[in-house]
């Protein structure tokens, strides 16, 4: 049989919890070797959609199919099941020694002895465990729990491995170092969802992004595109672009339209608005640079603005600061540079960044 | 206080003596209690863990119903049984009547609701997204009860000791069914009951001592294998 094209598919699901939760999923597909990062905030239905891909509950509509086949009964959905394998934010190792519980999903499927042993060792190695393959698996630290249970999750080459927050609640160094052994581990052609609501984590190791809130799927897409052109505010801020600006469009040319975003702020933006649209926008933060307040006359960036600093917050390995130009700005600089410039909250800096730095929201702004 | 001290002789007097009424009473009793909790294991454990992990209309009632039982007179069981096994009952023909058979069915009806009710919250009590977990590793609905029921076996053995413990107190079922008879149906607690009625209060003591210290090894060899596979 020759392997599907997408080992996991899912069409028009549509999942009920309780009186008011529904999810909503039309179409959610990931191919051979690519890993899909289902983004969203808590409480947006992320872990019930894993649920479901993972046939461990039947939704209300819709179909999941897995490597192009659609589970029925309890026993079709079993065999299924077996192709894929899921491993959770709490990792729940069972009793019993490490090497035990990696060999587990192995002997379930009717794998034992010498053979599940030596795959549970192997996937140890893999994952720079197997020194601690006769340990309790109750001794374990953290990490170390982190790591049995992903090798337990890939012991038995699923097609497809679901992920549910798997490296969150790490500090960032085992975090780090267990991504990069874990994309190591990977065998090329498997089909990966990723759930986490942590944007650096989907960037770092998803092809595709689909961003869930509220239990709808707001856009799916490549997550460069999604990153960079999100459809939606609510896109925008679980992407980290947190302050939508509106304004007029005063004239546009060339493909860059100047937007009056406040009285007397004018951003001029990648866009082929026309003069008098309304437009909502955003800054990406990561792309605004920092210059002392008294900055040598313009550079090649059109968006010069004197600003007042509101805050300074540790964000991930950068530092996020809140900046008034007579609009909401938020940038995302080194530690390093804002030593360097002596910046803290209060003082003034030049905040720099070119048109194509701006977003601008598809569709004509409601007001 | 001389009369817990002269139980206290009596009862070494008698064990040391090798009495062979107290020792047929105490073999009859690890029998028969032995025989209901090993059942009520073998149906109770199976049934809670059931009962935890399925969704069916009248659950709730069901499990009200354990729960009810766990708490059953021992009296209240001994009438049941003894009126289904009564000459002209249903199970009459059986002849069980006064037997140390019709002792381990009123025991097995104390000790099963326990087993059972407890083996049900110890389920429970389990993480609810570990059974997910452990179907999405491609367990079936039997591989994961059984997997979930390892997860709760502290939780597990106590229920066993609860229910042992159910069993080997009662004497009112014991009574009703058995009928004390010496060399036969005599356990500890009857025997307690049938000294202290005679006024032979040193001679009870030494019988409660005896049963004491026979739960007690029982309870001691169980708690070791709990906190073994801590």
């Amino acid at each position: 049989m020759p392997a599907a094209p997408f080992p996991l598919e899912a069409l028009g699901l549509r999942v009920a919890r309780g009186r008011d939760f529904r999810l909503e999923v039309p179409e959610l597909r990931v191919a051979r070797g690519e890993t899909l990062a289902v983004l969203g905030p808590n409480g947006a239905g992320k872990s019930t959609l894993l649920e479901v891909l993972a046939l461990l509950s039947v939704p209300a509509g819709g179909e999941v199919r897995i490597a192009g086949e659609t589970a029925s009964g309890a026993a079709g959905r079993l065999r299924l099941r077996r192709r894929l394998s899921l491993a959770m934010q709490d990792p729940f190792l069972l009793a019993g020694s490490v090497s035990e519980n990696v060999a587990l999903p192995l002997r379930l499927r009717g794998v034992a002895g010498a053979p599940a042993r030596e795959a549970a060792l192997r996937w140890l190695e893999r994952f720079g465990i197997a020194g601690l393959a006769g340990r309790a698996s109750r001794d374990l630290s953290g990490g170390e729990a982190r790591r049995a249970s992903l090798a337990r999750a890939l012991v038995t080459d699923p097609d497809v491995l679901l992920l549910d927050e798997p490296f969150s609640a790490l500090d960032p160094p085992t975090r780090e170092t267990l991504q990069r052994d874990f994309q190591r581990a990977l065998a090329p052609g498997t089909a990966v969802v990723l759930v986490t609501h942590d944007r650096f984590e989907a960037l770092a190791l998803a092809h595709q992004v689909a961003v869930i809130v509220s239990g709808r799927l707001l856009q799916s897409g490549p997550a460069q595109e999604v990153f960079r052109r999100p459809a939606s505010e609510a896109v925008a801020s679980l992407v980290g672009l947190e302050s939508v600006l509106s304004g007029v469009v005063l004239d546009g040319a060339d493909g860059v339209a100047r937007v009056e975003v406040a009285p007397g702020a004018v951003v001029e933006a990648v866009s082929q608005a026309l003069a008098g649209e309304r437009l909502r926008l955003c800054v990406h933060p990561e792309e605004v640079m920092l210059e002392p307040e008294a900055a040598p006359g313009p550079g090649s960036a059109r968006n010069r603005f004197p600003a007042a600093i509101r805050s300074i917050f540790p964000h991930g390995p950068a530092l996020r600061l809140e900046l008034d130009c007579g609009f909401p700005l938020v940038a995302l600089v080194t530690r390093r540079s804002v030593e360097d410039l002596g910046l803290r909250p209060g003082g003034r800096v030049t905040a720099v960044f070119k048109a194509s730095a701006v977003h601008v929201f598809p569709g004509r702004s409601p007001a | 206080m001389s009369l817990i001290l002269d139980g206290i002789r009596e009862a070494l007097a008698l064990i040391f003596g090798a009495d062979a009424d107290l020792v047929q009473a105490a073999l009859r009793t690890l029998q028969v209690s032995g025989t209901a909790t090993l059942i009520s294991l073998l149906i109770g454990v199976p049934a809670g863990v059931a009962l935890a992990l399925s969704r069916f209309r009248g659950r709730v009632l069901v499990v009200a119903l354990v729960n009810t039982g766990m708490g059953l007179p021992p009296v209240l069981v001994g009438l049941l049984v003894m009126i289904l096994l009564w000459r002209s009952g249903p199970f009459g023909p059986l002849q069980l009547l006064y037997t140390p058979a019709a002792m381990v069915v009123a025991q097995t009806l104390i000790a099963f609701p326990l087993v059972a009710g407890l083996s049900l919250t110890a389920v429970q009590a389990l993480p609810p997204r570990l059974r997910l977990q452990i179907e999405a590793l491609g367990a079936s609905r039997l591989q994961a009860a059984w997997l979930l029921a390892r997860q709760a076996r502290l939780a597990l053995l106590a229920a066993l000791m609860a229910g042992f413990g159910g069993a080997v107190s009662e004497v009112g079922a014991s009574l009703m069914v058995g009928g004390n008879l010496r060399g036969s149906t005599r356990v500890l607690t009857t025997s307690i009951v049938l000294e202290a009625g005679k006024g032979n209060f040193a001679g009870a003591i030494a019988l409660g001592i005896i049963l004491l210290v026979l739960a007690y090894t029982i309870n001691d060899l169980l708690t070791r294998v709990q906190q073994r596979g801590r």
